[in-house]
């Protein structure tokens, strides 16, 4: 961009280059967080795409060989025993279980996760980050131990059983173990600090003011909580949404030690391809799959949010 | 920051005692008596570094994939012709081994290693059925048990999570064989898992403790595993399918890229001996295929049903080959079907 | 952040800080969160091979997992491993956010935004596998199996955790401050230091916290990468599962707790002292 120097600079010229520069010096400060997403995390990546398109090996690993099979697989294959062409429903079925699990988990996350977060956010200054780790200490454990744990909590001779037959509120231990409320409440624990911790940013910077002037105004605690609040924490409810539910598609752990594992989930379907399967250009079309889902799905949620932000504004 | 700097300097210490001989051992996680590897260490001066693996896909692909580290690998039984074929193993002819005269005769010609060219047994055991015969005082010995489960049992039973080993009963249980691609079979085994599916609580690992407290009443379980169940309640109680029911041996084996052959080769070499042969079932309870080590052996695994396979039952053991990939997919479609 | 005095307006009867029933789900919440962890550490001092069957006290899993190479290995491993993944992430995370918010629409702000948030698509199994044939490459090509390998792939994973929290934290920041110090010609690094950071320094540490915990749990991606010698507590734990879970990963996890409270406390000691 080099101007004569004597040249009149055309009206908003200046303006152009200092946004270049700008957005320049933006560039610069992400680089460290791009160089290091490039290298070790979507490079790798494009190795996947292209395995996708590969024959699978006998033994695992692929053949050098174009194949588009892995990628029909994902929503069409063969039937087992007499060789017609049919939808795979299997896959469609786990896929689906996975979506509704997720869904499930983010929202009770939510509601757990929001008044814990406000809660950490109100304390008097100083003490946020005492109770901000008392939050996450918890989760210094290891994933399968703490669910080990979980499990010997809700079992038929568990502690929430015995406490609830000492208390004489029951007389015959309630079945927990291996049932969707075990499910639900070991993912919403096991994920709930990535809830917690974004939306109690959001709270932390809440300028109180506003809501006083709110309630100056006679609003009600509802209407101010709707119209003030949650408008300025919706950021942070919105970096732990996406922080819940992407994970939770693949998690598996937590749904087979307390779910029973006689279903598979979309996370485990994609790890047998890899595994004893041994197809992984089919493990890579379920992913890329995936991904696409989880990306359009991500688009519309942000376009969906950030214009209810013009209305509203 | 003191942590770090503690855990920097610990991992400095660890980074220069390497400078003293070392060995790697890639094997399956909690496998490995430390034991075994102290007595190692102190006669021969190596250390043994140990290293977990979770499956035999897990570990082939790494391994395969290349600059891995490892020296010796213990893969299972169906693998080891894969390993050989792709050209991963070094022939370290364990058979001209001095201790190899220790090793039991009917473990040297083995399908996947005849001869024992490659590969040296680190353990081995069956996959059956475990049943708490309090609730259930029937014949045990078979893979109704969880294919046609008694009513007594229903809604109590766990079926582990392992395709190769559940396909492999539920076909041999329907007068198949082991990687049979017969469709008539395959589809009475699909049938049938899926309406036997219905009467189990889970598909899970890890039930030691289910079983022990009674949450669980039946299911598909391997030997040793049983075994520590039933040392928790004594009402538990190992069956071998007569229908058929799965043998397995996991094998050490030298790496062709091993960074230290000669000491991967003492190894192989000292795990042949009678004494530390035992100090290896000792900490996983499985048998160990050397002769002369049961006197080494803890009293209580000496004549455990769980380790000393019946004699009118032996005939009914299988090892699972490994099936060629157009069976193998199958398997899995069927699989993904029973778990959607 | 409003530093005003806590607002209460008894004339109207309620603080607005608080709202109804938000403390009582609070303290239930993080009370459950605990319970498991109770548990965990009971069975600990179990003098049985159960994680279940509670058989007498006994410290036999902590003498069994101090003489236990491979565990302590593992939870050194894995400690150092999520600190400098969390610590760079944090930075790097911390850089990108400043970059990307409050700003209007640059030229790729879009691609950084989704480039950033990647890994997050991504099942792990798939990054893991990825890896595990670039860096194969890598590692077969210059000998070198150091744990570079595993940090750069847990900091990868990482920044996105991190991201998140202190990008929300920005996005509906007060810049009327930092606005206030430039026209008072404070220079650029002197803005950041005193006023942009302190503000965001909340979102910052929970983004490292999140982080850190991500790459505490992580297991898939370290399994595949891992070189050998080279186990963390939770590929430790993986290898576990088929056989038997015994107590002495409670007495590890129950020592790595103690020393967090121990450290945690020392902090916030530390910090009152310089008040």
């Amino acid at each position: 961009m080099a101007q004569a120097p004597d040249t009149p600079l055309a009206p908003g010229a200046l303006e152009h280059e200092l946004e270049q520069a700008d957005s320049r010096s933006r560039w610069l400060l992400s680089l460290p967080a791009i160089v290091i997403i490039t290298l070790f995390a979507t490079a790798p990546l494009l190795v996947m795409v292209l395995y996708s398109f590969l024959t699978p090996g006998d033994y695992g690993n692929v053949i050098w060989k174009f194949s588009t099979e892995g990628w029909t697989n994902v929503l069409m294959q063969r039937d087992i025993f007499d060789d017609t062409l049919i939808w795979a429903d299997a896959h469609l079925s786990i896929f689906w279980r996975s979506v509704k699990l997720s869904l499930i988990t983010t929202l009770l996350t939510l509601i757990f996760g929001l008044p814990t977060a406000w809660f950490v956010a109100t304390r008097p200054k100083g003490q946020r980050e005492l109770w901000l780790f008392l939050v996450t200490v918890p989760f210094w454990t290891n994933l399968l131990v703490r669910t080990i744990a979980i499990q010997e909590l809700i079992r038929a001779e568990g502690v929430i059983n015995n406490v609830l037959i000492f208390l004489h509120i029951i007389d015959e231990p309630i079945q927990m173990m291996f049932t969707d409320f075990a499910i639900g409440f070991g993912m919403t624990y096991v994920y709930l600090p990535l809830m917690v911790l974004p939306v109690y940013a959001a709270v932390e910077k809440l300028d109180f003011r506003l809501v006083e002037a709110a309630h100056d105004l006679y609003a009600s605690r509802w209407t101010a909580f709707r119209r003030i609040i949650l408008p300025m924490i919706k950021p942070g409810i919105i970096a732990g949404s996406i922080l819940v539910f992407i994970p939770c598609l693949g998690a598996y752990v937590t749904p087979r030690v307390l779910g029973g594992g006689k279903n598979l989930m979309f996370g485990n379907l994609i790890e047998l391809q890899f595994g004893a399967g041994r197809n992984w250009p089919l493990g890579a079309a379920l992913s890329f799959t995936l991904m696409a889902i989880v990306m359009v799905a991500l688009v519309y949620y942000v376009r969906l949010t950030s214009r209810e932000e013009k209305t509203d504004v | 920051m003191k942590r770090l700097f503690a855990a920097a300097s610990v991992l400095a210490m660890a980074a220069a005692a390497a400078s003293a001989e070392e060995l790697n051992l890639y094997n399956w996680g909690n496998y490995t008596n430390p034991e075994l590897l102290e007595k190692f260490e102190k006669e021969t001066g190596i250390k043994v570094i140990v290293t977990d693996f979770d499956s035999n896909d897990t570990a082939l692909a790494k391994v395969k994939a290349g600059g891995h580290g490892y020296d010796l690998v213990v893969p299972s039984a169906g693998y080891v012709p894969i390993w050989i074929k792709e050209g991963l193993l070094a022939e370290s002819r364990p058979d001209q081994m001095e201790n190899f005269k220790n090793m039991d005769p009917m473990w040297v010609n083995v399908d996947w290693d005849p001869g024992r060219h490659y590969t040296v047994p680190w353990q081995w055991g069956t996959t059956g059925v475990a049943v708490n015969t309090k609730y259930y005082d029937g014949d045990i010995d078979t893979s109704a048990i969880f294919l046609d489960p008694p009513e007594e049992l229903k809604g109590k039973i766990n079926v582990v999570p392992e395709m190769g080993d559940v396909m492999g009963l539920a076909i041999m249980y329907y007068g198949g064989q082991p990687c049979t691609s017969d469709k008539e079979i395959l589809k009475k085994v699909h049938a049938g898992l899926m309406e036997a599916k219905k009467s189990w609580l889970s598909m899970d690992y890890g039930n030691i403790e289910k079983f022990a407290k009674e949450d669980l009443w039946a299911g598909v379980n391997w030997n040793g595993s049983t075994f520590r169940m039933r040392l928790e309640n004594p009402a538990v109680h190992y069956g071998y399918p007569k229908e058929g029911y799965v043998v397995w041996m996991d094998s050490v084996a030298l790496l062709k890229d091993a960074k230290n052959p000669e000491a991967g080769k003492k190894f192989m070499n000292f795990i042949m001996e009678p004494e530390n042969a035992a100090l290896i079932s000792k900490f996983a309870r499985y048998a160990n295929g050397i002769k002369g080590s049961e006197e080494f052996m803890p009293e209580d695994m000496k004549t455990a049903r769980e380790i000393v396979i019946p004699e009118e039952l032996k005939s009914a053991g299988r090892f699972l080959p490994t099936c060629p990939p157009e069976v193998q997919k199958l398997y899995t479609r069927i699989w993904t079907d029973l778990q959607k | 952040m409003s530093d005003t005095v806590p607002p209460r307006h008894p004339a109207r009867g309620y603080s607005v800080r608080s709202l109804p029933g938000f403390s009582i789900v609070a303290l239930f919440t993080v009370a459950t969160l605990y319970a498991p962890i109770l548990i965990l550490v009971a069975y600990s001092f179990n003098s049985g091979t159960s994680l279940a069957v509670w058989e007498g006290f006994s410290l036999r899993w902590y003498v069994q997992a101090a003489q236990n190479g491979e565990v302590i290995d593992a939870a050194i491993r894995s400690l150092y491993l999520a600190l400098t993944a969390a610590g760079i992430a944090t930075v790097a995370a911390t850089m990108a956010a400043l970059a990307t918010t409050r700003t209007r629409r640059f030229p790729g702000k879009t691609m950084i935004y989704a480039l950033i948030n990647q890994p997050l698509m991504v099942p792990e199994i798939v990054t893991a596998v990825a890896l595990l044939i670039v860096f194969a490459w890598i590692k077969v090509a210059t000998g070198y199996t150091s744990m570079i390998y595993l940090i750069a792939a847990h900091t990868a994973f990482c920044i996105p955790f991190a991201y998140l929290p202190i990008r929300a934290r920005l996005e509906t920041m007060d810049n009327t401050l930092e606005t206030a110090a430039r026209d008072l010609y404070a220079p650029p690094m002197k803005v950041f230091l005193r006023v942009t950071l302190p503000q965001i320094w909340p979102g910052i540490i929970a983004g490292m916290m999140l982080a850190f915990v991500i790459s505490m749990d992580d297991v898939v991606i370290t399994e595949f990468v891992k070189s050998a010698g080279q186990d963390t507590i939770p590929t430790y734990m993986l290898g576990q599962l088929r056989r038997v879970v015994t107590p002495e990963v409670n007495a590890i996890s129950t020592v790595i707790l103690a020393a967090g409270a121990i450290l945690v406390s020392l902090f916030f000691w530390i910090s009152r002292e310089r008040r």
